[in-house]
């Protein structure tokens, strides 16, 4: 196998991320499928930090990580005060956005 | 003939377009608080501008050369047009200056009686005024377009006063067919103005007429027969001449001023002024006589079946403007004959229509003679004064028609060609049908049995009214012999018209009299036995001939008109408003619904979950993935 | 010249990506969203050891520690407080959605996929090397403190933001006052239940501490066993009780007062 099977791999998980985002209704899976892409996007940095031989690939994995727990403290932190209002957890029920 | 420049009191000739024109500003600007004292400012305006005008024809006749000019302002300067306002006072326009003015002063004073009891009467007396002014202008003007600007202001004078009283739908509708039938006859003026400017570069007097010779005769006869087309619509005369009768709903002074003596007569005043076009035409000047002589004719039928006075001294004025137009078209021999029967008409004319104003005012206004009759004895001045008029319109020897009539049929004849036998046949005839008709309508008015209705008590006039009868009265008697033969109009306007030639007369002078006194005398010995002998009866008879018939709708000129051009307009108009709802709304609104309905269709693509608009957005970038693919692998 | 990695990592590559795969998958597809916090920790850990396999030992060990242990976590708190209950239905709320979301995916994943493994065939496998002999991560502390100074100076900032803001969001606002402290609740239970104590667990139930009061089983009857040998039972409804609260009436006019209750004879 060579670094390619890596992304595609990736690849394919990001797919799959994308398709949950899609098809969950629950705020916080929903959350979890985005986390599920970022992971992916980490791994092929990863992946071509590695082919290229640098360090910088990493680095930017790096940083993606620390951006992304930071997201997910304030997202998590606004699905909570959504649900305290609302008492309903689902993305549906925000549908006002329409003609 | 040169024009000198004005010195002394000509120099002041403007005020008598000035003065009126003042007098109407002062009584339009100024409203009710002018209401009591309006009537006398308009009446002293017009009588100053007569004695300023008598003044400066004396001064006039006092010149060698009596053709003076007033410079006043530049009107139209742009490119190649240069208009100069100025005026031209001469012999022709002296006399015009002079009928206008005396019996606008005679109608003015008559109005502040008849007016009395109008609660519009300072309104009445500005539109006088204003009309005054025009009306001057149009004659002192020394070119096309300053008498085009004051035939234009008689025109809108004219509507204003038919529509006096707008209240009644009749006299509004009157107003409007008056105003429309003279801008028919308007745009022929204008053509003919246009032809000048393009053909000659100018339309002052003096240009145009210094240089008409050098254009081609189709265009002389194209440029005499579109100034006719504008004199007609003025004048009335056919085919324009179905607005006359009706702008009698007017007050009587509006009639008798515009309808009889002044504004109807500026058509003649234009084809005399342009005798220099007229005389280089050959054409023109035998359409002008046929329209004359075809005019003459239809009036006077017409005259002969109605029963509102107003309408009978209407279609008479149609017919002596026919006359008018007959001598004048006959060229250098008719001018002066025109114009003394222009002269002659204008007193006459005046002072019947003042008479039938009084007797209106004696009967309530009531205008239908059948409910006249035996009032000579109740309204004596009125009857005294309307009989000289009566008299002098049918030709009774020695008053003025006679004469005046007398020379036009005279002219005519002395032409000696088949046109002139037509034409001064037809001239004859309508001489009799005159006298019928003049003498129906005196027979119902004054004499035989009082048919009145309830609550009419006749009385005379005041003072006021009546003065100016008798003046006009007075006039119309004596004016025909010194225009005529006294103080000769021909000598008057030789500066004008040139040497009166003494034509080789066919027929002698006195042969032609007598046999106008004889058809006059037919014509009334059948008035009397028709309409004097029997009773008249108070509602107009139904089963009449069919002559009688056509007469009674003014030989359906009015039924043609409507017919030719108004309701294929009122089609036009329809079909054009139809297309424009249909069509041009059709297509906005059409647009409009379409990306209405579109829009309302496509924002349904709007659902307001965000997992739609999330598969929106993995739709786009798989979309993207394959182009770029694409393009790279392609 | 492709080139082929080692066979170690072969295997490694071949066991752990179905997992992560089939990790990914129960993710999206479980019902409870509990199991799927689960599904996706399974993704991330296998994830982790990729980045240690891929010369990133760092990376992986954040990856453990940060991802999957604090923000993973994080998720199954959010969850217990919040979702444990609110489970998805089955059915599909918007037409075709579910078709469009798979056909969108295979298309995605097809075409992202072939277009990477057409581009990246002949990608070398150069590797970290020696990183200069210093080790990954001196490597990484190098370039970090150094080339991306800026970034990493901004993310702590962000950092900071980012919990003031959890902490904003998350605060509930109370009137002062409106929250009985520990002390009334407290207070209150005592004066008005009759086992102001803890309650005892399932099972075996004591209702005095004398050993004379036989225990209740769950069925409500006696426990034999309980008993002491020797010992005459006793009834514990027969037995005296504290008097305080006989003596001051209802559990209202209790409150209020920190004396404590007046003492008679019949005290135990």
């Amino acid at each position: 196998m060579t670094l390619t099977y890596y992304l595609v791999l990736a690849a394919i998980l990001f797919t799959i991320g994308a398709v949950g985002v899609l098809v969950r209704r629950n705020a916080i899976v929903v959350f979890m499928c985005v986390e599920l892409m970022l992971n992916s996007v980490n791994l092929t940095l990863v992946t071509f930090a590695r082919a290229t031989g640098t360090i910088d690939g990493q680095i930017m994995a790096f940083f993606v990580m620390v951006v992304a727990a930071a997201e997910v403290v304030v997202g998590l932190a606004i699905i909570m005060s959504i649900y305290r209002t609302r008492r309903s957890a689902s993305v549906d029920d925000a549908n006002l956005l329409k003609y | 003939m040169d024009v000198l420049p004005a010195e002394g009191l000509l120099a002041a000739s403007w005020l008598l377009i000035a003065l009126p024109l003042a007098g109407a500003a002062v009584l339009l600007l100024g409203g009710r608080r002018t209401d009591r004292w309006g009537h006398l400012l308009g009446t002293a305006t017009v009588v100053a501008a007569f004695v300023l005008a008598l003044l400066c024809t004396f001064q006039l006749a006092g010149l060698d050369e009596p053709s003076v000019g007033v410079d006043l302002f530049t009107f139209i300067s742009a490119g190649d047009l240069d208009v100069e306002m100025g005026l031209l006072y001469d012999p022709l326009s002296a006399v015009f200056v002079l009928l206008i003015t005396g019996v606008g002063s005679l109608i003015h004073i008559y109005s502040i009686g008849y007016m009395a009891h109008d609660p519009a009467r300072r309104r009445f007396f500005a539109y006088l005024n204003l009309f005054v002014a025009a009306m001057l202008l149009l004659v002192l003007g020394n070119s096309f377009v300053a008498l085009y600007v004051g035939w234009e202001g008689v025109g809108l004078a004219s509507y204003l006063l038919i529509a006096f009283w707008y209240t009644r739908p009749a006299a509004a509708t009157a107003a409007k067919k008056a105003f429309i039938m003279n801008r028919v006859g308007d745009v022929g003026l204008a053509l003919a103005i246009f032809l000048m400017f393009a053909q000659l570069g100018t339309t002052s007097f003096e240009g145009v007429f210094g240089t008409v010779g050098t254009l081609a005769g189709g265009t002389i006869t194209a440029m005499g027969l579109l100034l006719l087309l504008g004199a007609c619509g003025k004048s009335g005369q056919f085919p324009l001449q179905a607005w006359l009768p009706d702008a009698m709903e007017g007050p009587t002074p509006v009639s008798a001023l515009i309808h009889a003596a002044t504004m109807v007569t500026a058509g003649v005043y234009l084809i005399a002024r342009s005798a220099p076009i007229y005389d280089l035409t050959e054409t023109a000047r035998t359409v002008v006589m046929a329209i004359g002589a075809l005019t003459l004719l239809i009036g006077a039928i017409a005259g002969c079946a109605y029963d509102d006075i107003k309408k009978v001294l209407a279609y008479s004025t149609v017919s002596q403007i026919g006359y008018m137009f007959l001598a004048v078209g006959l060229g250098p021999a008719g001018y002066v004959a025109g114009l003394a029967h222009l002269l002659a008409h204008g007193f006459f004319k005046a002072g019947l229509f003042l008479g039938a104003g009084s007797v209106m005012h004696a009967m309530n206004d009531q205008v239908d003679m059948r409910r006249y009759g035996g009032l000579w004895k109740k309204l004596p001045v009125t009857f005294v004064t309307f009989g000289l008029g009566y008299l002098a319109l049918i030709g009774f020897p020695f008053l003025a028609g006679y004469f005046t009539k007398d020379a036009i049929i005279e002219a005519t004849f002395d032409r000696d060609d088949w046109l002139g036998w037509t034409f001064g046949g037809i001239a004859v005839l309508a001489a009799g049908l005159t006298a019928f008709y003049m003498t129906r309508l005196m027979l119902m008015t004054f004499f035989g049995r009082a048919r009145w209705e309830d609550g009419v008590h006749p009385h005379e006039s005041p003072a006021v009214m009546t003065v100016p009868m008798v003046v006009l009265a007075v006039g119309s008697v004596f004016s025909g012999a010194l225009l005529v033969s006294i103080f000769p109009l021909s000598d008057w306007m030789e500066p004008v018209f040139g040497e009166p030639e003494e034509a080789a007369h066919v027929i002698a002078p006195a042969t032609i009299g007598i046999a106008l006194t004889a058809i006059m005398l037919l014509g009334v010995l059948a008035a009397w036995l028709f309409v004097g002998r029997r009773e008249v009866p108070v509602t107009a008879p139904v089963r009449v001939s069919p002559i009688t018939r056509a007469a009674r709708h003014g030989l359906y000129a009015d039924a043609v008109n409507e017919s030719l051009f108004m309701r294929p307009g009122q089609w036009l108009t329809r079909a054009l408003v139809w297309v424009d709802n249909r069509g041009v709304d059709g297509a906005v609104n059409g647009l409009a619904a379409t990306l209405g309905g579109s829009s309302s269709r496509l924002g349904r693509a709007q659902t307001g979950f965000v997992r739609t608009y999330a598969l929106g957005m993995l739709g786009g970038a798989v979309l993207v993935a394959g182009a770029l693919l694409a393009v790279t692998a392609g | 010249m492709t080139e082929t990695l080692g066979g170690g990592e072969t295997v490694v590559f071949w066991v752990l990506g179905p997992i992560a795969l089939a990790g990914a998958l129960g993710m999206v597809l479980s019902r409870n969203a509990i199991h799927s916090a689960l599904w996706l920790v399974n993704t991330m850990l296998a994830l982790g050891v990729f980045y240690v396999v891929q010369e990133a030992p760092f990376l992986g060990a954040v990856q453990i520690i940060v991802y999957t242990g604090a923000i993973m976590i994080l998720f199954l708190f959010v969850l217990m407080l919040v979702g444990r209950d609110s489970s998805d239905s089955v059915v599909e709320t918007l037409r075709g959605q579910r078709v469009a979301a798979i056909l969108l995916g295979f298309g995605f994943a097809g075409l992202v996929g072939a277009g990477i493994a057409e581009a990246t065939r002949d990608l070398p496998a150069g590797g970290l090397g020696d990183e200069g002999g210093i080790g990954n991560i001196p490597a990484i502390a190098e370039s970090l403190f150094t080339d991306y100074l800026l970034a990493f100076e901004v993310t702590s900032a962000l950092l900071i933001t980012a919990a003031v803001g959890a902490m904003v969001l998350a605060h509930i606002e109370r009137e002062p006052g409106s929250r009985r402290t520990q002390k009334e609740l407290s207070r209150a239970r005592f004066l008005t239940s009759d086992q102001p104590q803890t309650h005892p667990g399932p099972g075996v139930f004591a209702r005095a501490n004398s050993v004379a009061v036989p225990a209740i089983l769950p069925d409500g009857s006696r426990s034999e066993a309980s008993l002491a040998t020797g010992i005459e039972p006793e009834d514990p409804d027969e037995m005296p009780r504290p008097t305080g609260r006989r003596q001051l009436g209802s559990p209202d006019a209790a409150l209020g007062t920190l004396d404590p209750a007046p003492l008679d004879g019949n005290d135990r």
